[in-house]
């Protein structure tokens, strides 16, 4: 799976970064996320202000952009890249709430089976920068990514002082 | 990690099904789920790892018997065990905004002067006011009596922190980077012990339990009579904290 | 009086308009700031975890429920004098709401999951009760100003009222349930709590609300009729003194109880909240207003009342500041009977020093009720219009 961008493509891939740097960088900066739940906030109490102001996505119309991702180890995934695309968030959804509120262990879907194979070599990471797994798509797509708040983004990581 | 099953409404239907056999298993048959447990006595702390796939067991009660008697002066091997088991490694200038998982509490009788010492954590109680005060329903208690916070949907307003009688929770004051794998963590939510829910899934013992070079620490199922948990409760003067409010904690202590 | 001069009011509007725009702005910021980084910069910790943001919130939220006791005096108990008065306290009731619920929501862990609270409704809990109640308060104080509001509708405004008295008292309980529903700690855990939130209501909305008339009636150089001084500050009184009594009584019972004994020696007697409690609660926010209503040299003059209504005010607060602050401060008694040590700082009194981010978010939601009051009075007619001959027809019964 290459996600690579075309040649022909370039300032697609261009605009893209360009985006990821001026949309996502500060989105994780200056903390994005409760300007967004202000604004959600603030539609409760006047929805008609709050919709024109909302941030609308530029449209590239024809020449879309692929975000550059790096995958280690691809082709060993626990579904097809495109229900994987579409779908991961639900299955991980559902996965977690059976695994954290049931107690259901070893399911298909898990983060961190995604977080071991889809790693970078270079960092280790699914983040840190935009070739990586997650971050990449997410920048490219501008949908906030919640997950690492609380969960490790490095594969195979021990904290310190932890028995190995 | 692999599963057999990737059919995730199968997996649930199963996990659901196993639930309710496991119901109606000590229900019908309390005989025949001991002698499914029982084998040598520290084995039988900690059932074997549950299937996977299949749910926590409403039919289990997990717990801890800690003898304040064996709990040796100065000794802190059980709360390091637990915090690096756990990633809680942030030193923050204002120690009280650190997170404590686990504690030790030393004891002075006022009237004798006869002092102890424990370990605290939290006490998993079967009727936890953490647990009603929620807002979102992130404070919950599992089937098998573990109680938790789904990070998922904690808010983080702390009204669990201010219902809790045991002081058994913390607040992540500032953000994380060194969490484990398998225990999830950060900031802006509310946190305590997990009873190792990680470890005992794979029918290991919390971390405490196991690193206690005393033995003053057991783990296992207090609704199982045949386990060793629940015959040491039922031999010893057992005491839960403050059981004066009647919440039924799933933590014991002996020499208290 | 000398009327205004009509620029000088339009550039007094503006002004003040940007300075509560400046001070809510910098509430968020700080907010912002305390989010990004953490609470690690705040002054709370893992024992007092509920700060100075949630003492103004909850300030606001109740005085939001209080304030419409104006408006219940006309609907519900037929008091013509606060007839024209209760629009006002309408706004005022959403306003005060708003900013309370702003502070009480930017000082969540994650407050980026404000829908997550909207969409999963613990129903066990108290906060979760507050999904409900107050989205419910908004709509009934929004019908409630549109019946006062719109001609056609006044006919149904006595209603709505009364459907809006019954909600607030509801909504207020529920607030002083927040601390009813403690099991463990000595401070909070009495019912006494609820019915004493809602007579807290009533002497702070009232007090903000008279403030809040003053400064229209100053500002468009007009004067309250001395009837209307009289039965509000009389009001006030009554309400100020049963916040007093309910305060009384709730620590006369906790001295009784043995296992209180030791938390009400540390609030009453020693501790640094004793002279908040003394001077600033008992003192500044009961005596003293109580007096100035009451003294004749002193409870016929509108300044003197509006010193009244502002000690009320600041009492409140400290009143809070005591009651939360203080009964997180002192240690949960885990080990009855036990002197307890440990690394975690059980058994041992916490310090709070709110800091400056707290700060200023709480002063934020102070800043957004006072810029949605402003506004409000500007682009819509919430002036009281006393009618002479109804005023003086009040005047001659004997309330």
């Amino acid at each position: 799976m290459n996600l690579k961008a075309l040649p022909q493509r370039r300032r697609g891939a261009e605009d893209a970064q360009r985006n990821a740097k001026t949309l996502a960088f500060p989105l994780r900066c200056l903390s994005l996320r409760l300007c967004a739940s202000a604004v959600r906030f603030f539609l409760l109490a006047f929805a008609a202000f709050a919709i024109s102001s909302a941030p609308t996505l530029a449209d590239e119309g024809g020449r879309t952009a692929r975000p550059a991702i790096d995958i280690a180890n691809p082709g060993k995934c626990v579904a097809p890249a495109e229900e994987m695309r579409r779908n991961h968030m639900e299955m991980l959804k559902h996965q977690r709430d059976r695994t954290l509120r049931q107690g259901v262990r070893g399911e298909a879907a898990s983060l961190n089976a995604c977080i071991e194979c889809h790693a970078s070599k270079q960092t280790g990471s699914v983040l840190g920068s935009n070739d990586n797994f997650c971050q990449g798509c997410h920048a490219y797509a501008a949908v906030k990514l919640d997950c690492f708040e609380c969960h490790q983004p490095k594969a195979g990581f021990k904290a310190a002082g932890v028995k190995p | 990690m692999s599963s057999q099953d990737k059919n995730p409404r199968r997996a649930f239907l199963a996990a659901a099904g196993t639930g309710v056999a496991g119901l109606g298993f000590t229900v019908i048959a309390p005989g025949l789920h001991l002698m499914a447990v029982a084998g040598n006595a520290d084995a039988a702390n900690a059932a074997d790892a549950r299937k996977p796939g299949s749910a926590a067991s409403p039919a289990v009660r997990w717990g801890l018997l800690i003898d304040a008697n064996k709990c040796a002066p100065g000794c802190r091997k059980c709360i390091d065990a637990c915090h690096s088991e756990n990633g809680v490694t942030e030193k923050l200038p204002d120690p009280r905004q650190n997170s404590q998982w686990i504690r030790k509490i030393e004891l002075v009788d006022r009237r004798t002067g006869h002092s102890t010492q424990l370990p605290m954590m939290c006490q998993h109680c079967a009727k936890p006011p953490c647990v009603d005060v929620c807002p979102t329903g992130a404070s919950m208690k599992r089937a098998d009596g573990i109680v938790l916070v789904d990070r998922h949907i904690c808010i983080g307003c702390r009204y669990c922190m201010m219902a809790c009688p045991y002081k058994a929770r913390s607040f992540v004051h500032t953000p994380l980077h060194e969490q484990n794998p398998e225990v999830p963590r950060g900031q802006g939510c509310v946190e305590g012990c997990t009873l190792c829910v990680h470890r005992v899934d794979k029918g290991l013992q919390p971390a405490c339990v196991e690193s206690c070079p005393e033995g003053a620490m057991s783990f296992g199922d207090l609704n199982d009579a045949s386990s060793a948990i629940a015959k040491q409760i039922a031999s010893v003067p057992t005491t839960q904290v403050r059981a004066d409010l009647r919440l039924d904690p799933g933590v014991r202590y002996q020499g208290i | 009086m000398m009327k205004p001069d009509p620029r000088n009011k339009e550039s007094l509007f503006y002004l003040t308009a940007a300075i509560g725009a400046l001070v809510s702005a910098t509430g968020v910021a700080a907010a912002l700031y305390m989010e990004h980084q953490g609470h690690v910069v705040t002054g709370m910790n893992n024992q007092i975890v509920w700060g100075l943001p949630l003492i103004v919130a909850i300030f606001l939220i109740v005085s939001a429920s209080g304030v419409l006791n104006i408006g219940s005096m006309a609907s519900v108990f037929g008091r013509v004098l606060y007839k024209s008065r209760a629009p006002l306290a309408g706004l005022l009731a959403v306003a005060m709401l708003t900013g309370g619920l702003a502070a009480i929501m930017l000082d969540l862990g994650r407050a980026d999951r404000i829908m997550v609270a909207a969409t999963h409704v613990n129903l066990t809990s108290v906060f979760g009760w507050n999904m409900i109640l107050y989205p419910v308060f908004y709509s009934l104080v929004a019908v409630y100003l549109w019946t006062m509001m719109e001609r056609r509708m006044n006919p149904w405004s006595k209603v709505v009222g009364f459907a809006t008295f019954i909600w607030r008292v509801v909504m207020t309980t529920g607030t002083g349930c927040i601390f009813v529903f403690l099991v463990a700690r000595q401070a909070y855990g009495t019912a006494l709590l609820a019915p004493m939130f809602i007579i807290m209501s009533f002497a702070w909305g009232l007090a903000i609300h008279i403030l809040t008339q003053a400064a229209m009636y100053a500002a468009n150089g007009t004067q309250l009729p001395a009837l209307v001084l009289q039965r509000t500050k009389n009001l006030l009184g009554s309400f100020v003194a049963a916040t007093l009594y309910f305060t009384a009584v709730m620590h006369l019972a906790n001295i009784y109880f043995a296992k209180n004994t030791a938390f009400e020696y540390f609030i009453l007697m020693n501790s640094e909240f004793t002279s908040l409690f003394w001077v600033g609660q008992v003192l500044l926010g009961s005596l003293l207003p109580l007096a100035l209503l009451y003294h004749p040299a002193t409870a016929a003059r509108g300044a003197w009342v509006n010193l009244a209504s502002l000690l009320v005010i600041l009492g409140g607060l400290i009143q809070l500041y005591v009651f939360i602050i203080g009964g997180q401060a002192f240690p949960l008694d885990i080990f009855p009977g036990y002197e307890v040590k440990s690394s975690f700082f059980d058994a041992e009194v916490d310090h709070y020093a709110a800091s400056l981010p707290e700060m200023l978010l709480a002063l934020g939601g102070i800043g957004i009720a006072f810029t949605i009051t402003l506004i409000g009075v500007r682009v819509l007619d919430f002036m009281p219009h006393d009618d002479p001959a109804q005023l003086e027809a009040a005047g001659s019964k004997t309330d």
